[in-house]
């Protein structure tokens, strides 16, 4: 079924749908990694946002099981792609992308001209938009809602074992964090943004501040949770949003960026060294001051923005990139192990 | 880390073969650009002589020498390098590094290898330390094991268990490598194998499995990134060269896509690579012991096996290099300085560093061009030894459209993967998808309109479903065409086939109406192409980029038409037999000479190898089909001035007409006279009027005519064939008995097939001429001369300038006849005209309105650029140039790839079989001819020959200089009558015994004990015709092919063989003078 992508100044892009005739409307992004498209649906840091892939073939691998999803659902409000691959292969495809997106109520677009459309963005910034088939509804900015609530834990999970214990502050976390974190034996209680840790007496050696969707300006109980934390000297990682709590619970500030960094190919500056990592990045926001006692902590390659920030003393840390990937380059795992290395 | 050398020497990779080919130029020249930038002073070595790296512009000093160590050490100890750079000049290059490296040269005169430790080459280059080396770091490679013998290797398959794959150490591009499925089998391999190198591997065959490459990039700080990742759509056990690549891979899903990846940063960290290398896998599709998982706790069920990695530069990172826009080469050369990814930036963005991964908005699908056909004798089967000739890359943003554009660039006869004409037969076509040949991508597509099963088709090709299904694709929208007829034909359905790479020709071809309706219905329903940019990063950051493909899945331009300044220069696309990279320095020389005039230049061409496909040889380059739809909706586009379409060989030129009847303006002589000058009819008509004289000839549609006429002009003829069965497109009649079987075997003879006939000359020389001229008037001209008689195609023809044999009076006639053809043809730019000369009679046999293939070697050995001659007359600015005779001689040398093309009879013939060339510089052209062999074949210092002389007049034309070769100290072994005849004439020599005489010791077995230098092979007359008609392989062709199996250089010319002795006997290898270009031709001096 024929349906419309439209900007909120009125662009228009025809296409072919291929997932649910359902109208959605959000904002719209690009993103420029050449896989992972199971994993980015389901990234809670594309809620609200309609997902332009710039990679003209997706469909190729199918969809696995759940065990490659970073999430239990697709989180992505819609997909646009210039030519969606129905005829899967590969051994660990379990149905088609199609299937997928209809069992999730989830609509997507064939846009032939996802480049236009990307160059679109890049020049006028993110955009308000809307996929329709037929009936049009009203624009919606994703923004003004409190995002992380909607994709926040409800309750309070613990897995794993270990010597260490680290809280989780789910604000819309990827999978593949706890991966990380079980992969090293450590214990780790995933609790919603704002849930008081404090108040309720929970046993803990650091805390994770997770990635998630929308302006962390909006997380006011996490950045508080955030700000006891460090007046508690307890050792802190933040991973994209929590970089950003991180940086505002310490007196720092964020701003959007004009179209953020959506890909697997950015490269970041380690501050004060000749080394450069390649990584993961899927963030609107940006650090625009970084707070008194702490330092920058890496930088990005291409634009100079900032990509992390560390402190001069205590054991507080975060990085704007994504060090679990998944999409992406297995490039900066280590991130985890110098938490960790924290906590004694 | 940084470091200051002031002098490099880049090693180059010698004349074109099979396995190692145009893509050296390309890196090499990237390199030298990248170390010009630093105003580092630069030595390059390399004789390939039509490259576009050994011009001016890019080195300081050009040593036209052998890449072997001991002219490398020669220049090394003249010119004192402070750097030496090993890894842009192929395993040519490497090679002959290492050596220097063992001998301890390196270290003697202080030369450092700059970017990746030699120890890190010589650890990749030993396949079982290697394999080892990997072990160790917990990579898997497939279960294996080195052998120096047979038996050794008889056992080791034993104990891996068949089928076992056998490759051969230090050998480019999979040479004497394949699978066998049982001991004969494996015994014939290893037998091959070993006779070339000393060292073979013989382990598991992983059946089915997938191939995929990465291309890594790390600096000297560490930082490392991976550039590139493929995937070959032929399953493992076809060798990559010969197999169709997909970018970037289509098949993995990110957690396969970044292991793979890790596992390659992870190798190329372990050896310490600085600069480029690559790396293989191969990918179990169907992986055991499945498990299930939950969220997040991803347990990816993933085997993989490193196969091979190259720790240079290699065709794979040319690839890469065109499919992403990143410059690989260059950067390469910038890290081996010492600087890191961060200082290095995007050429392509100008605002991005060189620390990314491209991220492409595009697909990439490069086919390999064989040429398998051209040499007689030769298997088609293809399999883990390359075979190809040339490849072309075509960018879509489907699969579809780009696979079918990539089949179309290839010759531009066939229109699209459904383009085929096999036997209705199904069988045929079976054994065409189960057998790997050049022909199975068509099978595919013609199995699949047979309704044979995607699933059957996977179990016969191995090739995986996601590309069957997309082939699958385009013969279904095929078949609906066929069906639907163009008055169903809706915009809708027109657009997707566009999208799907369907060309208007083909479209035509199956609505059975002409081109120009499709074309001009595509047009009125407003289907156009959209101009897109390459720009490695999806769009994501604004490129300057100039780098631009077509593609009907678009709704706008990325760029504007640089308008009536513009040139459009059409390039020579893939390299095959017959067109190779001298096509590629002309176009680039032509793009580059526009500027003067303050035109902008704008090069299509689609072929991956080249250097005109860099995006920074032209204003702007279209990655894209020489196809006469593409070249005009360009041409639409841009509204340039014009076209150049002489300087890229025959297939621009063949575009001239049908572009000049769309009202293009061709740049110099008119579409009208070129084609009088093609047609072989109207020049015949135009020389007759000149009083020119040519061989005679005629066309015949009748066998008795045919034979009337060859007995008038008396035989031999040379008999050429409108339409080809199978075999040779034309050959060489001695007798009424040979005419009729070649005419009656090989061809069809009847009106609509004619057959042309003309009067071969025997013991005639061939001479060339080259001029570029400006409204009638000769400009600029050079004369060379073949030091083989007419019979040897020209680019097969050893050639000598300035000529050496040739009367004052014959080269004053040539003059003439060229003066006179240059006036009536109203020619302005180039003109190559082949002239024979008989008991000093000049004919001529063909002229060509065209850059030749002899225009970078005259242009080099003159040091006249002829191109831009071609230029300057273009714009009426090109003056009279009387280029002043030589003192010193230059000798250009063909460069076969037998060797690789198991079967084919390396006898010299009327059609070209070389692969490339090289040309070196002497004060003589004895001590040139001498250079330019040892830089074309592996010249040992033995001081035996084998000499095998068929027929009296071979054998009494060559008695003097089997003298020579006596005298000075070669032991002479020669086969029956040929040794009885030397003996009789006092040259001791040793008998040895024709293969079926069944006596020791047969010559096959003498050969492979490899105890001579050369062996001369001389037939008493071209053999072919026999040959071609009886199965039955003779001794002449056995010890040819056995010279070629065992690596020993074959003369089969008797003039070749008779200079080349006398060069021989008359200079010691210190007797060659080690002297730059520039010392030659008096500069700088």
């Amino acid at each position: 079924m024929n349906g419309r992508l439209i900007l909120k100044d009125g662009t228009v892009f025809e296409g072919t749908g291929f997932g649910k005739t359902r109208p959605v409307a959000g904002e719209v992004v690009f993103a420029t990694g050449m896989v992972g498209y199971p994993e980015s649906l389901t990234d809670p840091s594309y809620k609200g946002q309609i997902l332009v892939m710039t990679y003209p073939l997706v469909g190729s691998y199918g969809v696995p099981d759940r065990g490659s999803w970073e999430s239990r659902s697709i989180k992505a409000l819609g997909l646009i792609v210039s030519n969606y691959i129905d005829t899967p292969s590969h051994h660990s495809s379990k149905r088609t992308l199609r299937q997928w997106l209809e069992a999730e109520n989830i609509p997507a677009l064939e846009v032939k001209d996802t480049r236009a459309l990307t160059k679109k963005l890049r020049t006028e910034g993110v955009s308000l938009a809307k996929i329709v088939f037929g009936r049009d509804i009203k624009f919606s900015d994703p923004n003004e809602r409190n995002l992380v609530a909607d994709v926040s834990t409800k309750k309070v999970i613990q897995e794993g074992s270990g010597r260490k214990t680290v809280v989780l502050v789910d604000c819309g976390v990827k999978q593949n964090i706890v991966a990380e974190l079980l992969k090293r034996k450590v214990r780790v209680i995933t609790v919603p943004w704002n849930y008081n840790i404090f108040e309720k007496k929970l046993c803990f050696d650091g805390i994770l501040f997770s990635n998630g969707p929308g302006d962390p300006k909006m997380a006011t109980d996490t950045i508080a949770l955030a700000r006891t934390a460090m007046e508690k000297r307890i050792p802190i990682l933040g991973i994209c949003l929590g970089n950003q709590i991180l940086t505002l619970a310490a007196g720092g500030d964020t701003y959007k960026l004009r179209f953020g960094h959506r890909g697997q190919n950015h490269g970041a500056i380690l501050v004060g060294t000749k080394k450069c990592y390649l990584t993961t990045q899927n963030h609107g926001f940006s650090i625009k001051r970084v707070p008194k006692g702490f330092r920058p902590w890496f930088i990005n390659a291409n634009d100079q923005t900032n990509e992390g920030i560390i402190h001069e003393k205590l054991p507080f840390m975060s990085v704007q990139f994504h060090p679990e990937s998944h999409p992406g380059p297995l490039d900066t795992g280590w991130i985890f192990d110098e938490f960790l290395k924290q906590i004694k | 880390m940084i470091v200051n050398p002031k002098k490099i020497l880049v090693l180059g990779s010698g004349a074109l073969k099979i396995g190692e080919a145009g893509e050296f130029d390309y890196s090499g020249s990237q390199a030298m650009k990248a170390l010009k930038e630093e105003k580092i002073k630069i030595i390059l070595i390399n004789p390939n002589i039509a490259t576009i790296q050994t011009s001016p512009l890019l080195a300081d000093e050009i040593y036209f020498l052998p890449v072997t160590p001991y002219f490398v050490e020669k220049v090394i100890a003249r010119e004192r390098p402070d750097g030496i750079l090993l890894s842009f000049g192929g395993q040519t290059a490497l090679n002959c590094g290492l050596a220097l490296h063992r001998k301890g040269i390196l270290k003697k005169y202080r030369v450092r290898v700059l970017g990746t430790p030699v120890e890190a080459i010589v650890l990749t280059e030993d396949r079982q330390k290697f394999a080892d080396h990997l072990t160790k770091l917990g990579i898997s490679v497939p279960k294996s094991k080195a052998a120096t013998t047979l038996p050794a290797a008889v056992n080791i398959a034993k104990s891996i268990g068949y089928p076992v794959m056998v490759r051969a150490a230090y050998a480019l591009g999979g040479q004497k490598s394949g699978m066998a499925r049982n001991r004969p089998e494996l015994e014939a391999l290893a037998r091959g194998a070993l006779a070339i190198a000393p060292q073979i591997l013989v382990e598991k065959y992983l059946h089915h499995y997938k191939e995929l490459e990465y291309e890594v990039v790390r600096d000297a700080y560490d930082n490392c990134i991976t550039v590139c990742n493929m995937e070959n759509m032929d399953p493992l056990g076809i060798h990559t060269g010969d197999s169709i690549v997909v970018a970037p891979s289509q098949t993995l899903t990110n957690d396969e896509y970044h292991l793979l990846r890790e596992a390659s940063q992870k190798i190329v960290r372990s050896l310490g690579i600085v600069g480029e290398c690559n790396v293989q896998y191969a990918v179990n599709p169907r992986p055991t012991s499945p498990r299930r998982s939950s969220v997040g706790q991803a347990n990816p069920r993933f085997e993989f096996e490193v196969i091979e990695v190259n720790a240079r530069l290699s065709r794979s990172s040319a690839l890469a290099s065109k499919a992403t826009g990143y410059p690989l080469a260059y950067v390469a050369a910038k890290l081996a300085l010492g600087k890191s990814l961060l200082d290095v930036q995007n050429q392509v963005t100008k605002v991005t560093r060189s620390f990314f991964e491209p991220s492409l908005d595009y697909v990439v699908v490069k086919i390999p061009r064989w040429d398998l056909e051209k040499f007689r004798g030769a298997e088609e089967k293809i399999g883990s030894a390359m075979k190809s000739v040339g490849e072309v890359m075509a960018i879509g943003r489907t699969f579809e459209e780009a696979i079918q554009k990539g089949v179309r660039m290839l010759g531009g006869r066939v229109q699209g993967v459904a383009d085929n004409r096999f036997p209705d037969d199904k069988k045929t076509i079976l054994r065409y998808l189960s057998i790997p040949t050049p022909k199975r991508l068509f099978a595919l597509a013609e199995s699949m309109r047979r309704g044979v099963s995607i699933k059957e088709i996977y179990k016969l090709t191995g090739i995986d479903p996601w590309f069957l299904h997309r082939i699958k694709n385009i013969v279904d929208h095929e078949q609906v065409l066929a069906k639907i007829k163009k008055k169903g034909l809706s915009k809708l359905f027109f657009l997707k086939l566009k999208q799907l790479g369907f060309s208007d020709r083909r479209i035509a071809r199956i609505l059975d109406i002409p081109d120009e309706d499709v074309t001009e219905l595509r047009r009125k329903m407003k289907i156009r192409p959209s101009v897109f940019q390459i720009d490695t990063l999806a769009g994501e950051i604004p490129a300057k980029t100039n780098y631009l493909y077509l593609t009907y899945n678009g709704s706008h331009h990325d760029v504007k038409p640089l308008g009536p300044r513009s040139v459009i220069v059409l390039g020579s696309g893939p390299y095959h037999i017959g067109s190779s990279v001298e096509f590629d320095w002309s176009a680039v020389a032509t793009a580059l000479a526009l500027p003067e005039y303050g035109r902008q230049s704008i090069i299509i061409n689609c072929n991956p190898e080249t250097v005109s496909t860099d995006y920074d040889m032209s204003e702007r380059l279209y990655f894209d089909e020489l196809s006469f739809e593409t070249v005009s909706e360009i041409y639409d586009f841009e509204n340039p001035e014009g076209l150049v379409v002489s300087v890229g060989g025959q297939r621009p030129n063949n575009l001239a007409p049908r572009l000049a009847a769309i009202g293009a303006k061709i740049l110099g002589t008119s579409a009208e006279n070129i084609d009088r000058a093609e047609d072989r009819n109207k020049f015949s008509a135009l020389l007759d009027r000149l009083s020119i004289p040519q061989p005679r000839w005629n066309s015949f549609t009748d066998m008795q005519e045919a034979k009337q006429f060859a007995s008038t002009v008396r035989y031999p003829v040379l008999v050429r064939p409108s339409y080809v069965l199978s075999g040779s497109a034309m050959s060489v009649c001695y007798n009424e008995r040979e005419l009729e079987l070649f005419i009656e075997k090989a061809t069809t003879l009847n009106k609509t097939h004619p057959v042309t006939i003309s009067k071969f000359f025997t013991g005639a020389r061939e001479i060339e001429f080259d001029a570029v001229a400006q409204k009638g008037r000769i400009q600029i001209y050079a004369i060379s001369e073949h030091i083989e008689n007419a019979g040897v195609h020209s680019g097969d023809a050893t050639i000598v300038y300035p000529t050496q044999r040739v009367y004052a009076s014959t080269e004053r006639r040539i003059q003439k006849i060229a003066k006179d053809l240059a006036r009536e043809l109203e020619i302005t730019g180039p003109i190559n005209i082949q002239f024979l000369v008989k008991d000093n009679k000049v004919y001529v046999i063909e002229a060509n309105l065209r850059a030749s293939r002899t225009f970078p070697f005259l242009s080099k050995a003159t040091r006249f650029n002829f191109a831009e001659v071609i230029v300057a007359s273009f714009y009426g600015k090109a003056r009279r140039i009387e280029i002043p005779y030589p003192d010193y001689a230059v000798v250009k040398s063909p460069q076969f790839s037998f060797a690789r093309l198991a079967g084919a009879d390396p006898l010299l013939h009327v059609e070209m079989s070389s692969t490339g060339e090289v040309a070196c510089f002497g004060d003589t052209a004895e001590e040139a001819l001498l250079k330019s062999i040892y830089a074309s074949v592996p010249l040992s210092d033995k001081k035996a020959v084998l000499l095998s002389l068929g027929g009296a007049v071979n054998k009494k034309k060559f008695l003097e200089h089997a003298q020579m070769l006596y005298r000075a100290g070669y032991k002479i072994y020669a086969t029956d009558t040929t040794c009885d005849f030397l003996n009789e004439n006092n040259i001791s020599s040793r008998k040895v015994y024709k293969v079926q005489e069944n006596r020791k010791l047969n010559v096959l077995e003498f050969i492979n004990q490899k105890k001579v230098a050369f062996v001369v092979n001389l037939t008493e007359r071209d053999p072919e015709e026999q040959q071609a008609l009886s199965p039955k392989i003779t001794d002449g062709q056995l010890i040819r092919r056995a010279a070629v199996d065992n690596n020993i250089p074959l003369f089969t010319d008797l003039q070749l063989a008779r200079s080349f002795v006398k060069a021989l006997t008359t200079y010691k290898l210190d007797d060659l003078k080690i002297k730059s270009w520039n010392e030659y031709q008096g500069q700088n001096l």
